[in-house]
């Protein structure tokens, strides 16, 4: 009786020890990484792959995706500005919605599901084919050779995107803008250096993909690295992968966004 | 794949984030390096300068020369002291008058110099002494309820006086 009555509760006192069992879990994890990634620097090359890996093929979806969402806000910015009689105020609304949350938010989520997945897919596979281990046998610490170089990559990887992302995204809200709309161009660009900062709104957005990098890489690779060696378990680990880090990116934004502006 | 293609890309790669960076900072936010050396300060002070805000821009006959530094209250006198920053290539005359001005009908406040007539000019760190502040629109729509009430109150004495004449 009395065991039926407090079964919900142990499953909820379960769950929580777990959860927290695991955020210490990751947090060591990511000292040991960082304790462990020497190799990851003096082996160069190690990390460039990875780089190549997560960064330079990301580049397609990030710029088309970067382009589409510029276009987007250049059109309905101006449907939304123009009945205000500000239509002026397109290149200003572009630019900072861009700069400040989208661009370093979507290219993060985007990062997640294109990049973090392969990550975790790849080395919850190392695992389940025993590969860690074997490098553990050859006296290879498998967190320096692999994990290490893949969570630098994508650190590295995050804000080179992110920028990427805005650029892109400036220009589609240009087209759209100055190009089909017709509004003028020396307007656009001016009201846009008008009331954009270089520190405030350039350099904080970087910052923040820069956070955003740290956070996905390392849920990425933790989730990898942890996930159980079977086919069920790498992907499930894959699925928690992508919807972790994008809760994480959404309420590590929030935070951000309240420190910063 | 091999190496060299490898680093090739992430060369590539790299030298695109630091184009877009460098776009970002550049023609975006507009940094242009202005040193101490090319900018010179003065002051003006204003009884309300509105919704002014630190780097809202100068401007002379619409084209920008400098911007708004900082902005205090005077606590001896208590009125809004205003920094200028000014770029050195203009130079205005003593007797230079500051206002501040909206952009558009909502748009963001600056300041508007109007050169006068004094062939001397104004030396770094001195007062512009002819300034007007910023409209305030509660202000201003009290001053024409006064006006309205005291021209009724005018109008409806007028008659009342006559007739009592008669």
């Amino acid at each position: 009786m009395f065991e039926t009555l407090t079964a919900p509760l142990r499953h909820l006192g379960h769950v929580t020890i777990n959860a927290i069992w695991r955020l210490g879990f990751a947090s060591r994890f990511l000292l040991a990484i960082l304790l462990q990634s020497g190799q990851s620097f003096r082996r160069l090359n190690l990390t460039i792959r990875e780089v190549y890996f997560a960064g330079v093929l990301s580049l397609i979806i990030i710029v088309v995706s970067g382009l589409f969402v510029g276009m987007v806000l250049g059109l309905q910015g101006y449907n939304t500005l123009s009945r205000f009689g500000s239509a002026d105020a397109l290149g200003a609304l572009v630019a900072l919605s861009l700069l400040r949350e989208l661009g370093p938010v979507l290219a993060a989520l985007l990062f997640a599901s294109r990049s973090g997945s392969a990550m975790t897919a790849e080395i919850g596979l190392m695992k389940a084919t025993e590969q860690l281990d074997a490098m553990s046998v050859m006296a290879v610490n498998p967190i320096a050779r692999v994990v290490a170089p893949r969570f630098w990559a994508g650190v590295i990887s995050m804000p080179v995107l992110a920028a990427l992302f805005n650029v892109t995204g400036i220009f589609g809200g240009y087209f759209v803008g100055v190009q089909l709309i017709g509004l003028d161009e020396g307007t656009f660009w001016s009201q846009m250096q008008n009331s954009v900062d270089l520190h405030n709104d350039v350099i904080n957005g970087l910052i923040k993909s820069l956070f955003f990098g740290i956070a996905v890489t390392l849920i990425a690779v933790f989730e990898g690295y942890d996930a159980t060696p079977t086919a069920a378990g790498v992907s499930s680990a894959t699925t928690r992968t992508v919807v972790t880090s994008a809760l994480v990116i959404l309420a590590l934004d929030f935070v951000l966004t309240a420190f910063m502006f | 794949m091999k190496r060299t293609t490898i680093d090739l890309w992430v060369g590539i790669f790299v030298a695109i984030g630091i184009a877009a960076v460098t776009f970002l900072s550049l023609k975006v936010a507009n940094l242009t390096p202005q040193s101490a050396e090319a900018s010179y300060p003065l002051y003006a002070e204003f009884d309300n300068i509105g919704g002014l805000k630190v780097k809202a821009p100068v401007k002379s006959s619409g084209v920008v020369v400098g911007r708004v530094a900082s902005i205090e209250l005077d606590t001896q006198r208590y009125l809004a002291k205003v920094t200028l920053s000014l770029d050195k290539r203009y130079q205005f005359s003593r007797d230079t008058s500051a206002e501040i001005l909206t952009s558009g009908l909502l748009g963001e406040q600056y300041i508007g110099l109007v050169q006068g007539g004094d062939p001397d000019n104004l030396k770094p760190g001195e007062r512009i002494d002819l300034t007007s502040s910023a409209l305030v629109l509660e202000q201003l729509i009290g001053k024409f309820m006064l006006n309205f009430a005291e021209k009724g109150a005018a109008k409806e004495g007028s008659p009342a006086g006559s007739s009592g004449a008669q």
